[in-house]
C-alpha cells in the first residue's frame, strides 16, 4: 500500500510572498499529528493544498500515492477554517446534503453526536452561535468514513467542556487505516491525543518529531516547546 | 480523564498509572484488562500511546498477552510485592530528601515521622 499522504518539495507563493518552501514529509496511517506554527506561518496553505483547492507553485502532494482529484476528495474529509456552508439551512438538511454528497457520510454516527452535545436538528445555522456552529462543521466532518481528516482550527471557539467531548469523539471515531491532521494553537487541549507534531515556520518544516521524542528529548511539554522555538 | 504532567511522555505516564494500580489492588493478579480503545479513551489518551505503554509493561512481566483473549495482570505475587517494596523506597527516598533539605537531622525526621503515624 503507497503512504496516505506524501509532500515532496512543496512549495507555494502567491506574488511575491512565499508562504510554503520546500516543504517535504510522509504521513502514515493510523497517526494523529498535530500542524503546529505561529500565525502566517503556512498551516492552512498547506490543508489547501493537500486537499486541491490550490496548486502547488512548484512539488508535489500525493494522496494514497495520486495526485488530489476527485478519488481524494472522497478519501480525505476536510474541515475548513472559516464557515463555508449556507447559513439558512437547518442540521437536518445540512446532514442530508453531506449525504448526498459523500458516499462516505454516516448519518446515524451525525444524529448520534448532536444528540450528546444538544444540538436540535431543526436549528438554522443562522441562529447558531460560533462555538455551536463548530460543532455542527466538525460533526459534519467526522461523520465521513475517510482515510484522512484534515481539521482546520477545529474547536477554537468551543468550550472546555464540549472540547473534552469532540476529542474523545475525534479518539473514538477515527480507524487504523485513516490519520489525521489538526491544525491549532490550542496545543495543550489535544497534546494527549496527538502522536506526533508538524511544526512549521515561515513556511519551512521546522520539525516532525513524535511527541514522546520531544518531552524524552527536551522534557517539557509540546505546548511549551513551541513557546520556547518561536519565542517573540 | 487521568492527570498528566507536562515533563515526561505520556506512555511512561500511564505505565506508572497502571503499575500505581496493580500495586493497589485495583486491578487483582489475573485479572484481565480493559482493551486498548476503553483503556485510551477513559485516559483520553491516543491509542497509539496506550499500545506503546501496555507494550513496554509487557517487557516488565507485569502483565501478559494471551494471543486470543487479551492481556491480563500477572499471576506472579511476588512480583507485584517487589515492585510494591521498590516504590515504597523511592516514596520514602524522596521524603527524607525533602525534610533533610528544610534542616531536620535524623532524629528530628523520626519524631516527627511518629507523630503523624
Amino acid at each position: 500500500m503507497s503512504e496516505l499522504l506524501e509532500c515532496r518539495d512543496l512549495t507555494k507563493k502567491y506574488g511575491n510572498v512565499l508562504a510554503l518552501n520546500n516543504v517535504s514529509f510522509t504521513l502514515e496511517r493510523g497517526r494523529i499529528v498535530g500542524l503546529l506554527g505561529p500565525n502566517a506561518s503556512g498551516k492552512t496553505t498547506l490543508i489547501k493544498l493537500i486537499n486541491g483547492l490550490l496548486t502547488p507553485t512548484s512539488g508535489e502532494v500525493l494522496i494514497n500515492g495520486e495526485k488530489p482529484g476527485v478519488k481524494s476528495k472522497l478519501s480525505i474529509a476536510y474541515l475548513p477554517d472559516t464557515t463555508f456552508l449556507s447559513d439558512f439551512m437547518n442540521v437536518k438538511q445540512l446532514i442530508n446534503y453531506y449525504g448526498d454528497f459523500y458516499s462516505n457520510f454516516e448519518k446515524e454516527k451525525a444524529y448520534d453526536m448532536l444528540k450528546h452535545l444538544n444540538i436540535a436538528e431543526n436549528m438554522k445555522l443562522k441562529a447558531m452561535s460560533k462555538g455551536t456552529k463548530e460543532k455542527v462543521q466538525l460533526i459534519l466532518t467526522m461523520s465521513r468514513k475517510a482515510d484522512l481528516y484534515c481539521l482546520d482550527e477545529p474547536i477554537g471557539g468551543v468550550d472546555p467542556a464540549s472540547r473534552d467531548y469532540i476529542l474523545n469523539t475525534i479518539l473514538n471515531n477515527y480507524n487504523e487505516e485513516g490519520s489525521i491532521l489538526i491544525s491549532t494553537h490550542l496545543i495543550s487541549d489535544i497534546e494527549q491525543i496527538l502522536d506526533e507534531v508538524l511544526l512549521i515556520q515561515y513556511g519551512n518544516l521546522y520539525a516532525h518529531k513524535s511527541v514522546d521524542e520531544i518531552r524524552e528529548e527536551h522534557g517539557i511539554s509540546v505546548d511549551g516547546y513551541f513557546r520556547e522555538v518561536f519565542r517573540c | 480523564m487521568w492527570e498528566m504532567n507536562n515533563s515526561t511522555p505520556i506512555y511512561m505516564q500511564i505505565i506508572d498509572r497502571i503499575k500505581l494500580d496493580i500495586i493497589s489492588g485495583r486491578y487483582q493478579p489475573g485479572d484481565k484488562l480493559p482493551s486498548v480503545r476503553e483503556l485510551a479513551s477513559e485516559a483520553a489518551v491516543n491509542p497509539n500511546t496506550m499500545q506503546k505503554a501496555l507494550s513496554t509493561l509487557e517487557t516488565t512481566e507485569l502483565i501478559y498477552t494471551n494471543r486470543t483473549s487479551g492481556r491480563y495482570i500477572t499471576e506472579d505475587v511476588c512480583k507485584i510485592q517487589e515492585l510494591k517494596n521498590e516504590l515504597a523506597s523511592q516514596y520514602c527516598n524522596d521524603f527524607i530528601q525533602n525534610v533533610r533539605n528544610i534542616g531536620l537531622d535524623d532524629s528530628s525526621i523520626l519524631d516527627i515521622l511518629k507523630q503523624h503515624l
